[in-house]
Protein backbone atom coordinates (compact mmCIF):
# COMPACT_ATOMS: atom_id res chain seq x y z
CA UNK A 1 0.00 0.00 0.00
CA UNK A 2 3.06 2.31 0.75
CA UNK A 3 4.37 2.01 -2.26
CA UNK A 4 1.11 2.12 -4.05
CA UNK A 5 0.75 5.53 -2.83
CA UNK A 6 4.54 6.66 -3.46
CA UNK A 7 3.76 5.53 -7.06
CA UNK A 8 0.18 7.63 -7.05
CA UNK A 9 2.64 10.37 -5.91
CA UNK A 10 5.14 10.20 -7.86
CA UNK A 11 2.84 9.96 -10.79
CA UNK A 12 1.19 13.13 -9.91
CA UNK A 13 4.57 14.68 -9.52
CA UNK A 14 5.29 14.19 -12.76
CA UNK A 15 2.14 15.03 -14.12
CA UNK A 16 2.73 18.46 -12.79
CA UNK A 17 5.66 18.75 -14.56
CA UNK A 18 4.11 17.69 -18.13
CA UNK A 19 1.67 20.45 -18.18
CA UNK A 20 4.15 23.38 -17.67
CA UNK A 21 4.60 25.88 -20.09
CA UNK A 22 6.34 24.95 -23.33
CA UNK A 23 9.75 25.86 -24.06
CA UNK A 24 8.95 26.95 -27.60
CA UNK A 25 5.78 26.24 -28.40
CA UNK A 26 6.33 26.18 -32.63
CA UNK A 27 8.85 22.47 -31.45
CA UNK A 28 6.08 21.13 -29.88
CA UNK A 29 3.49 21.91 -32.43
CA UNK A 30 5.97 19.69 -35.06
CA UNK A 31 6.70 16.98 -32.52
CA UNK A 32 2.84 16.65 -32.04
CA UNK A 33 2.27 16.48 -35.16
CA UNK A 34 4.68 13.43 -35.82
CA UNK A 35 3.16 11.70 -32.71
CA UNK A 36 -0.25 11.51 -34.05
CA UNK A 37 1.38 10.18 -37.03
CA UNK A 38 3.60 7.42 -34.87
CA UNK A 39 0.68 6.83 -32.31
CA UNK A 40 -2.25 7.44 -34.42
CA UNK A 41 -1.84 7.39 -38.04
CA UNK A 42 -0.02 3.88 -37.18
CA UNK A 43 -2.38 2.20 -35.37
CA UNK A 44 -4.91 2.84 -38.11
CA UNK A 45 -4.59 -0.48 -39.59
CA UNK A 46 -4.46 -2.63 -36.44
CA UNK A 47 -7.81 -0.60 -35.64
CA UNK A 48 -9.68 -1.08 -38.90
CA UNK A 49 -8.67 -4.90 -38.92
CA UNK A 50 -9.88 -6.01 -35.01
CA UNK A 51 -13.07 -3.43 -35.46
CA UNK A 52 -14.45 -5.03 -38.82
CA UNK A 53 -13.62 -8.97 -36.90
CA UNK A 54 -15.61 -7.99 -33.73
CA UNK A 55 -18.69 -6.16 -35.50
CA UNK A 56 -19.13 -9.27 -37.75
CA UNK A 57 -18.30 -11.68 -34.67
CA UNK A 58 -20.96 -9.48 -32.45
CA UNK A 59 -23.72 -9.47 -35.02
CA UNK A 60 -23.40 -13.41 -35.64
CA UNK A 61 -23.39 -13.96 -32.22
CA UNK A 62 -26.36 -11.81 -31.76
CA UNK A 63 -28.21 -13.62 -34.41
CA UNK A 64 -27.43 -17.16 -32.88
CA UNK A 65 -28.34 -15.82 -29.75
CA UNK A 66 -31.74 -13.55 -30.61
CA UNK A 67 -32.83 -16.14 -33.32
CA UNK A 68 -36.68 -16.43 -32.01
CA UNK A 69 -40.04 -14.87 -33.61
CA UNK A 70 -40.47 -12.77 -30.50
CA UNK A 71 -37.70 -10.81 -30.81
CA UNK A 72 -37.62 -8.42 -34.38
CA UNK A 73 -35.09 -9.42 -36.85
CA UNK A 74 -33.73 -5.77 -36.88
CA UNK A 75 -32.85 -6.17 -33.09
CA UNK A 76 -29.66 -7.34 -34.06
CA UNK A 77 -28.77 -4.66 -35.90
CA UNK A 78 -29.38 -2.99 -32.84
CA UNK A 79 -27.83 -4.64 -30.71
CA UNK A 80 -24.69 -4.42 -32.63
CA UNK A 81 -24.05 -1.05 -32.76
CA UNK A 82 -25.14 -0.50 -29.22
CA UNK A 83 -22.69 -3.07 -28.18
CA UNK A 84 -20.28 -1.40 -30.35
CA UNK A 85 -20.61 2.06 -29.26
CA UNK A 86 -21.27 1.72 -25.94
CA UNK A 87 -18.40 -0.90 -25.03
CA UNK A 88 -16.26 -2.71 -27.69
CA UNK A 89 -15.16 0.22 -29.66
CA UNK A 90 -13.87 2.19 -26.77
CA UNK A 91 -13.33 0.19 -24.55
CA UNK A 92 -11.52 -3.16 -26.37
CA UNK A 93 -10.15 -1.10 -28.96
CA UNK A 94 -8.34 1.32 -26.10
CA UNK A 95 -7.01 -2.17 -24.41
CA UNK A 96 -5.55 -2.66 -28.04
CA UNK A 97 -3.93 0.51 -28.12
CA UNK A 98 -2.95 0.02 -23.95
CA UNK A 99 -0.52 -2.46 -25.51
CA UNK A 100 0.27 -1.35 -29.17
CA UNK A 101 0.83 2.78 -28.43
CA UNK A 102 1.66 2.16 -24.53
CA UNK A 103 4.42 -0.28 -24.92
CA UNK A 104 5.98 1.75 -27.33
CA UNK A 105 5.76 4.93 -25.24
CA UNK A 106 7.58 3.46 -22.38
CA UNK A 107 10.35 1.54 -24.26
CA UNK A 108 10.83 4.75 -26.31
CA UNK A 109 11.12 6.83 -23.32
CA UNK A 110 12.95 4.36 -21.24
CA UNK A 111 15.30 3.96 -23.83
CA UNK A 112 16.03 7.31 -23.64
CA UNK A 113 16.22 7.42 -20.23
CA UNK A 114 18.89 4.57 -19.54
CA UNK A 115 21.18 5.89 -22.82
CA UNK A 116 20.96 9.26 -20.79
CA UNK A 117 19.38 11.36 -23.54
CA UNK A 118 16.83 12.47 -21.03
CA UNK A 119 19.70 13.84 -19.29
CA UNK A 120 21.12 15.73 -21.79
CA UNK A 121 17.74 17.09 -22.71
CA UNK A 122 17.71 18.22 -19.20
CA UNK A 123 21.47 19.62 -19.21
CA UNK A 124 20.21 21.71 -21.85
CA UNK A 125 17.25 23.86 -19.94
CA UNK A 126 14.77 21.56 -21.76
CA UNK A 127 11.81 20.11 -19.68
CA UNK A 128 12.35 16.79 -20.75
CA UNK A 129 8.76 15.39 -19.14
CA UNK A 130 6.98 18.33 -21.13
CA UNK A 131 9.05 17.55 -24.11
CA UNK A 132 9.21 13.53 -24.38
CA UNK A 133 4.97 13.55 -22.42
CA UNK A 134 2.99 16.48 -23.53
CA UNK A 135 3.32 15.53 -27.21
CA UNK A 136 1.94 11.96 -26.77
CA UNK A 137 -0.81 13.12 -24.88
CA UNK A 138 -2.12 15.65 -26.76
CA UNK A 139 -1.65 13.45 -30.28
CA UNK A 140 -3.57 10.87 -28.44
CA UNK A 141 -6.11 13.14 -27.08
CA UNK A 142 -6.63 14.33 -30.50
CA UNK A 143 -6.53 11.21 -32.34
CA UNK A 144 -7.88 7.93 -30.39
CA UNK A 145 -11.51 9.62 -30.38
CA UNK A 146 -10.93 9.55 -34.42
CA UNK A 147 -9.88 6.23 -34.24
CA UNK A 148 -12.80 5.04 -32.30
CA UNK A 149 -14.96 6.30 -34.50
CA UNK A 150 -13.78 4.84 -37.43
CA UNK A 151 -13.98 1.70 -35.37
CA UNK A 152 -17.32 2.08 -34.74
CA UNK A 153 -18.33 2.37 -38.42
CA UNK A 154 -16.15 -0.30 -39.26
CA UNK A 155 -17.36 -2.69 -36.90
CA UNK A 156 -21.06 -2.05 -38.10
CA UNK A 157 -19.97 -2.48 -41.54
CA UNK A 158 -18.36 -5.93 -40.55
CA UNK A 159 -21.58 -6.52 -38.88
CA UNK A 160 -23.24 -5.74 -41.68
CA UNK A 161 -21.30 -7.89 -43.97
CA UNK A 162 -21.30 -10.84 -41.48
CA UNK A 163 -25.25 -10.97 -41.37
CA UNK A 164 -25.28 -10.53 -45.36
CA UNK A 165 -22.92 -12.98 -46.14
CA UNK A 166 -23.74 -15.66 -44.31
CA UNK A 167 -27.29 -15.14 -44.81
CA UNK A 168 -28.47 -14.78 -41.13
CA UNK A 169 -29.68 -11.19 -41.07
CA UNK A 170 -31.08 -9.92 -44.16
CA UNK A 171 -29.43 -6.17 -45.09
CA UNK A 172 -32.14 -4.07 -44.78
CA UNK A 173 -32.88 -5.17 -41.54
CA UNK A 174 -29.79 -4.92 -40.17
CA UNK A 175 -29.69 -0.99 -41.41
CA UNK A 176 -32.74 -0.56 -39.71
CA UNK A 177 -31.24 -1.75 -36.59
CA UNK A 178 -28.26 0.11 -36.43
CA UNK A 179 -30.25 3.63 -37.38
CA UNK A 180 -33.15 2.39 -34.88
CA UNK A 181 -33.19 4.33 -31.28
CA UNK A 182 -30.36 6.20 -32.04
CA UNK A 183 -29.17 8.18 -29.12
CA UNK A 184 -26.43 10.73 -29.51
CA UNK A 185 -25.63 10.85 -25.60
CA UNK A 186 -24.30 6.88 -26.30
CA UNK A 187 -21.71 8.43 -28.58
CA UNK A 188 -21.28 10.78 -26.63
CA UNK A 189 -20.41 8.56 -23.64
CA UNK A 190 -18.36 6.47 -26.08
CA UNK A 191 -16.20 9.52 -26.94
CA UNK A 192 -16.05 10.93 -23.17
CA UNK A 193 -14.52 7.33 -22.27
CA UNK A 194 -12.02 7.20 -24.91
CA UNK A 195 -10.61 10.48 -23.81
CA UNK A 196 -9.94 9.37 -20.73
CA UNK A 197 -8.38 5.98 -21.50
CA UNK A 198 -6.39 7.71 -24.20
CA UNK A 199 -5.17 9.82 -20.97
CA UNK A 200 -4.38 6.68 -18.86
CA UNK A 201 -2.51 5.34 -21.56
CA UNK A 202 -0.40 7.86 -22.51
CA UNK A 203 0.67 9.35 -18.70
CA UNK A 204 0.72 5.52 -17.43
CA UNK A 205 3.44 4.17 -20.36
CA UNK A 206 5.38 7.53 -20.01
CA UNK A 207 5.29 7.57 -16.08
CA UNK A 208 7.21 4.22 -16.72
CA UNK A 209 9.19 4.87 -19.23
CA UNK A 210 10.23 7.92 -17.63
CA UNK A 211 11.25 6.63 -14.45
CA UNK A 212 13.26 3.28 -15.36
CA UNK A 213 16.51 2.76 -14.11
CA UNK A 214 19.09 0.53 -15.58
CA UNK A 215 20.08 -0.90 -19.12
CA UNK A 216 17.81 -3.36 -21.67
CA UNK A 217 16.15 -5.32 -18.89
CA UNK A 218 14.35 -2.57 -16.95
CA UNK A 219 13.25 -1.27 -20.47
CA UNK A 220 11.42 -4.34 -21.13
CA UNK A 221 10.46 -4.62 -17.25
CA UNK A 222 8.96 -0.79 -17.84
CA UNK A 223 7.08 -1.37 -21.39
CA UNK A 224 5.18 -4.62 -19.32
CA UNK A 225 4.49 -2.41 -16.30
CA UNK A 226 2.87 0.56 -18.90
CA UNK A 227 0.67 -1.94 -20.94
CA UNK A 228 -0.47 -3.96 -17.42
CA UNK A 229 -1.11 -0.50 -15.44
CA UNK A 230 -2.67 1.25 -17.83
CA UNK A 231 -4.98 -1.86 -19.27
CA UNK A 232 -6.09 -1.94 -15.38
CA UNK A 233 -6.61 1.72 -15.52
CA UNK A 234 -8.70 1.63 -18.21
CA UNK A 235 -10.70 -1.41 -16.89
CA UNK A 236 -11.24 0.35 -13.20
CA UNK A 237 -12.37 3.83 -15.20
CA UNK A 238 -14.32 2.03 -17.23
CA UNK A 239 -16.51 1.13 -14.47
CA UNK A 240 -16.36 4.57 -12.75
CA UNK A 241 -17.35 6.65 -15.82
CA UNK A 242 -19.96 4.01 -16.74
CA UNK A 243 -21.45 4.06 -13.20
CA UNK A 244 -21.01 8.16 -13.67
CA UNK A 245 -22.88 8.77 -17.14
CA UNK A 246 -25.39 5.88 -17.28
CA UNK A 247 -26.36 5.45 -14.26
CA UNK B 1 33.98 29.26 -12.17
CA UNK B 2 32.42 26.56 -10.49
CA UNK B 3 32.81 25.70 -7.26
CA UNK B 4 31.54 22.93 -5.30
CA UNK B 5 31.70 23.01 -1.02
CA UNK B 6 31.68 20.47 0.88
CA UNK B 7 29.52 18.22 -1.49
CA UNK B 8 28.09 14.95 0.19
CA UNK B 9 25.96 12.14 -1.53
CA UNK B 10 24.68 9.33 -0.48
CA UNK B 11 22.27 6.06 -2.18
CA UNK B 12 20.73 4.93 0.45
CA UNK B 13 23.80 3.66 2.89
CA UNK B 14 26.42 3.87 0.24
CA UNK B 15 28.15 7.29 0.64
CA UNK B 16 29.83 8.02 -2.71
CA UNK B 17 30.86 11.55 -2.45
CA UNK B 18 32.62 12.89 1.06
CA UNK B 19 32.72 16.36 1.40
CA UNK B 20 34.52 17.23 -1.83
CA UNK B 21 35.18 21.09 -1.94
CA UNK B 22 36.86 21.93 -5.69
CA UNK B 23 37.09 25.59 -7.79
CA UNK B 24 37.26 24.76 -11.31
CA UNK B 25 38.77 27.74 -12.68
CA UNK B 26 37.41 29.32 -16.03
CA UNK B 27 39.75 28.95 -18.93
CA UNK B 28 41.31 25.81 -17.91
CA UNK B 29 40.67 22.10 -18.54
CA UNK B 30 39.72 21.00 -15.02
CA UNK B 31 40.17 17.11 -14.97
CA UNK B 32 38.77 14.87 -12.78
CA UNK B 33 40.66 11.63 -12.37
CA UNK B 34 39.77 8.46 -9.90
CA UNK B 35 39.17 4.85 -10.47
CA UNK B 36 36.05 3.12 -12.01
CA UNK B 37 33.79 3.71 -9.58
CA UNK B 38 35.10 6.45 -7.42
CA UNK B 39 32.38 8.71 -7.14
CA UNK B 40 33.73 11.15 -11.09
CA UNK B 41 30.34 10.86 -12.15
CA UNK B 42 27.85 11.26 -9.08
CA UNK B 43 30.10 14.42 -8.99
CA UNK B 44 29.70 15.86 -12.10
CA UNK B 45 26.05 14.83 -12.12
CA UNK B 46 25.82 16.80 -8.74
CA UNK B 47 27.59 19.58 -10.50
CA UNK B 48 24.72 20.19 -13.08
CA UNK B 49 22.01 19.01 -10.86
CA UNK B 50 20.81 15.77 -12.43
CA UNK B 51 21.72 14.04 -8.74
CA UNK B 52 20.27 16.08 -5.89
CA UNK B 53 23.21 16.88 -3.38
CA UNK B 54 22.57 15.88 0.17
CA UNK B 55 24.85 18.27 1.86
CA UNK B 56 26.98 21.04 0.97
CA UNK B 57 26.48 23.27 -2.32
CA UNK B 58 27.20 24.11 -6.08
CA UNK B 59 27.87 27.37 -7.09
CA UNK B 60 28.11 28.33 -10.49
CA UNK B 61 29.83 32.18 -10.69
CA UNK B 62 28.82 32.42 -6.89
CA UNK B 63 24.99 31.48 -7.59
CA UNK B 64 23.82 28.47 -5.58
CA UNK B 65 22.61 25.38 -7.75
CA UNK B 66 20.95 24.06 -5.08
CA UNK B 67 18.69 27.46 -3.93
CA UNK B 68 17.47 27.84 -7.75
CA UNK B 69 14.16 27.67 -8.61
CA UNK B 70 13.37 25.13 -11.53
CA UNK B 71 13.11 28.36 -14.37
CA UNK B 72 16.48 29.61 -12.72
CA UNK B 73 17.63 26.56 -12.87
CA UNK B 74 16.35 25.89 -16.73
CA UNK B 75 18.54 29.28 -17.37
CA UNK B 76 21.29 28.59 -16.12
CA UNK B 77 21.54 25.29 -17.80
CA UNK B 78 21.47 26.86 -21.27
CA UNK B 79 24.89 27.61 -20.09
CA UNK B 80 26.24 24.54 -20.23
CA UNK B 81 27.03 22.17 -22.40
CA UNK B 82 27.60 18.45 -21.45
CA UNK B 83 29.44 15.35 -22.93
CA UNK B 84 27.96 12.31 -21.94
CA UNK B 85 29.59 9.20 -21.30
CA UNK B 86 27.78 7.17 -24.32
CA UNK B 87 27.40 10.76 -26.25
CA UNK B 88 23.24 10.47 -25.64
CA UNK B 89 22.60 11.90 -29.11
CA UNK B 90 18.93 11.63 -29.97
CA UNK B 91 17.96 8.41 -31.76
CA UNK B 92 15.60 9.78 -34.11
CA UNK B 93 17.72 12.86 -35.60
CA UNK B 94 20.18 12.54 -38.06
CA UNK B 95 23.47 14.53 -37.19
CA UNK B 96 22.83 18.26 -38.56
CA UNK B 97 19.78 17.82 -36.33
CA UNK B 98 21.19 16.65 -32.85
CA UNK B 99 23.65 19.82 -33.14
CA UNK B 100 20.85 22.26 -34.33
CA UNK B 101 18.49 21.09 -31.88
CA UNK B 102 19.33 23.26 -28.64
CA UNK B 103 19.54 26.08 -31.21
CA UNK B 104 15.78 25.51 -32.68
CA UNK B 105 15.02 25.02 -28.78
CA UNK B 106 16.11 28.37 -27.65
CA UNK B 107 16.87 30.69 -30.28
CA UNK B 108 14.80 32.58 -32.63
CA UNK B 109 17.56 31.46 -35.62
CA UNK B 110 15.89 30.97 -38.72
CA UNK B 111 16.83 27.62 -40.20
CA UNK B 112 19.54 28.78 -42.46
CA UNK B 113 21.25 30.62 -39.46
CA UNK B 114 20.81 27.52 -37.35
CA UNK B 115 22.42 25.09 -40.34
CA UNK B 116 25.09 27.17 -40.99
CA UNK B 117 25.98 27.26 -36.87
CA UNK B 118 26.07 23.56 -36.73
CA UNK B 119 27.94 22.89 -40.03
CA UNK B 120 30.41 25.27 -38.54
CA UNK B 121 30.38 23.27 -35.06
CA UNK B 122 30.56 19.97 -36.54
CA UNK B 123 33.61 21.37 -38.83
CA UNK B 124 34.99 22.56 -35.72
CA UNK B 125 35.35 18.95 -34.64
CA UNK B 126 36.54 17.99 -37.83
CA UNK B 127 33.40 15.95 -38.85
CA UNK B 128 32.28 16.37 -42.49
CA UNK B 129 29.96 14.74 -44.76
CA UNK B 130 28.29 13.29 -41.25
CA UNK B 131 25.45 15.47 -41.45
CA UNK B 132 22.64 13.29 -43.04
CA UNK B 133 23.74 9.67 -41.31
CA UNK B 134 21.92 8.88 -37.92
CA UNK B 135 23.55 8.04 -34.45
CA UNK B 136 23.51 4.45 -35.61
CA UNK B 137 25.09 4.73 -38.59
CA UNK B 138 28.46 6.47 -37.08
CA UNK B 139 31.19 5.20 -35.30
CA UNK B 140 31.98 5.86 -31.63
CA UNK B 141 34.62 8.60 -31.92
CA UNK B 142 32.01 10.29 -34.20
CA UNK B 143 29.39 10.04 -32.00
CA UNK B 144 31.43 11.92 -29.13
CA UNK B 145 32.53 14.41 -31.65
CA UNK B 146 28.85 14.87 -32.79
CA UNK B 147 27.92 15.05 -29.04
CA UNK B 148 31.10 17.78 -28.74
CA UNK B 149 29.43 19.95 -31.70
CA UNK B 150 26.28 19.90 -29.60
CA UNK B 151 27.47 21.03 -26.35
CA UNK B 152 29.15 23.72 -27.82
CA UNK B 153 26.22 24.72 -30.22
CA UNK B 154 24.94 27.46 -27.49
CA UNK B 155 28.10 29.38 -27.15
CA UNK B 156 28.73 27.78 -23.07
CA UNK B 157 30.05 28.84 -20.44
CA UNK B 158 30.36 25.52 -19.22
CA UNK B 159 31.05 22.67 -20.50
CA UNK B 160 31.47 19.03 -18.77
CA UNK B 161 32.69 16.06 -20.51
CA UNK B 162 32.14 12.62 -18.66
CA UNK B 163 34.92 10.33 -19.72
CA UNK B 164 35.25 11.93 -23.62
CA UNK B 165 37.67 9.06 -24.77
CA UNK B 166 36.64 6.35 -23.11
CA UNK B 167 36.41 3.42 -25.61
CA UNK B 168 38.50 5.20 -28.35
CA UNK B 169 41.47 4.37 -29.53
CA UNK B 170 44.68 6.62 -28.41
CA UNK B 171 44.62 8.65 -31.60
CA UNK B 172 41.28 9.25 -31.65
CA UNK B 173 41.22 10.03 -27.70
CA UNK B 174 44.29 12.65 -28.53
CA UNK B 175 42.13 14.58 -30.89
CA UNK B 176 39.29 14.84 -28.69
CA UNK B 177 41.43 16.03 -26.11
CA UNK B 178 43.06 18.73 -28.13
CA UNK B 179 39.96 19.48 -29.54
CA UNK B 180 38.62 20.48 -25.55
CA UNK B 181 41.14 22.03 -24.67
CA UNK B 182 41.21 24.47 -27.63
CA UNK B 183 37.21 25.37 -27.45
CA UNK B 184 37.98 25.70 -23.56
CA UNK B 185 40.72 28.89 -24.49
CA UNK B 186 38.98 29.98 -27.33
CA UNK B 187 35.76 30.81 -25.89
CA UNK B 188 37.21 30.96 -22.02
CA UNK B 189 34.97 28.09 -21.22
CA UNK B 190 35.02 26.81 -17.37
CA UNK B 191 35.60 22.71 -18.72
CA UNK B 192 35.15 19.86 -16.31
CA UNK B 193 36.15 16.50 -17.65
CA UNK B 194 35.93 13.63 -15.93
CA UNK B 195 38.80 10.86 -16.84
CA UNK B 196 41.00 8.14 -15.74
CA UNK B 197 43.13 7.69 -19.11
CA UNK B 198 46.16 9.32 -18.18
CA UNK B 199 47.64 10.28 -21.40
CA UNK B 200 44.57 13.25 -21.09
CA UNK B 201 45.93 14.44 -17.79
CA UNK B 202 49.10 14.91 -19.67
CA UNK B 203 48.24 16.81 -22.71
CA UNK B 204 45.41 18.98 -21.36
CA UNK B 205 45.29 19.01 -17.63
CA UNK B 206 45.76 22.17 -16.08
CA UNK B 207 44.09 21.40 -12.80
CA UNK B 208 43.74 17.72 -11.84
CA UNK B 209 41.90 16.46 -9.49
CA UNK B 210 41.86 12.98 -7.82
CA UNK B 211 38.95 11.75 -6.25
CA UNK B 212 39.63 8.18 -4.28
CA UNK B 213 36.46 6.37 -2.39
CA UNK B 214 34.14 9.68 -2.38
CA UNK B 215 36.87 11.96 -1.35
CA UNK B 216 38.92 14.62 -2.58
CA UNK B 217 42.41 12.58 -2.30
CA UNK B 218 45.05 15.38 -4.15
CA UNK B 219 44.93 18.20 -6.31
CA UNK B 220 47.22 19.77 -8.21
CA UNK B 221 48.54 20.24 -12.13
CA UNK B 222 49.58 17.53 -14.82
CA UNK B 223 53.49 18.76 -13.50
CA UNK B 224 52.60 18.42 -9.98
CA UNK B 225 51.00 14.69 -10.96
CA UNK B 226 54.13 12.57 -11.74
CA UNK B 227 55.85 13.80 -8.67
CA UNK B 228 53.44 13.28 -5.96
CA UNK B 229 54.50 11.12 -3.05
CA UNK B 230 50.70 10.66 -2.47
CA UNK B 231 50.71 6.65 -2.19
CA UNK B 232 47.23 6.12 -3.62
CA UNK B 233 47.75 8.42 -6.30
CA UNK B 234 50.63 6.69 -7.12
CA UNK B 235 48.78 3.28 -7.37
CA UNK B 236 46.65 4.83 -10.30
CA UNK B 237 48.63 7.27 -12.09
CA UNK B 238 51.68 4.33 -12.39
CA UNK B 239 49.30 1.50 -12.20
CA UNK B 240 50.38 -0.08 -15.71
CA UNK B 241 53.42 -1.12 -16.74
CA UNK B 242 54.28 1.28 -19.52
CA UNK B 243 53.49 4.35 -16.78
CA UNK B 244 55.69 2.38 -14.41
CA UNK B 245 58.17 2.45 -17.47
CA UNK B 246 57.93 6.04 -18.02
CA UNK B 247 58.71 6.80 -14.49
CA UNK B 248 61.65 5.26 -13.77
CA UNK B 249 62.80 7.08 -17.19
CA UNK B 250 62.02 10.36 -15.56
Amino acid sequence: MKNFLIEIGRYVKLMRLVFKRPEKQSIYFKQILIEIENLGLDSLGIVVLISVFMGAVLAIQMAFNLDTPLVPVYTIGYATRQSVVLEFSPTIISLILAGKVGSRISSEIGTMRVTEQIDALEIMGINSATYLIFPKIVACLFFNPILIMISILVANFGGWAAGSLTGMVPSAEFIYGVKAFFEGYDVFYSLVKTVVFAFLIVSISGYHGYYTKGGALEVGESSTKGVVHSSIAIIVFNLVLTNIMLS
Amino acid sequence: MIEAVNVTKCFGENKVLDQISVKFETGKCNLVIGQSGSGKTVLMKCLVGLFEIDKGKVMFDEKVLSRMSFEEMKLVRQDIGMLFQGGALFDSMPVEENVMFPLSMFTDQSLSERRDRANFCLSRVNLKDANKLYPSEISGGMKKRVAIARAIAMNPRYLFCDEPNSGLDPKTANVIDNLIKEITEEYDMTTVINTHDMNSVVEIGDNVFYIHNGKLWWQGDKESILNSDNKELNEFVFATELTKKIKSAL
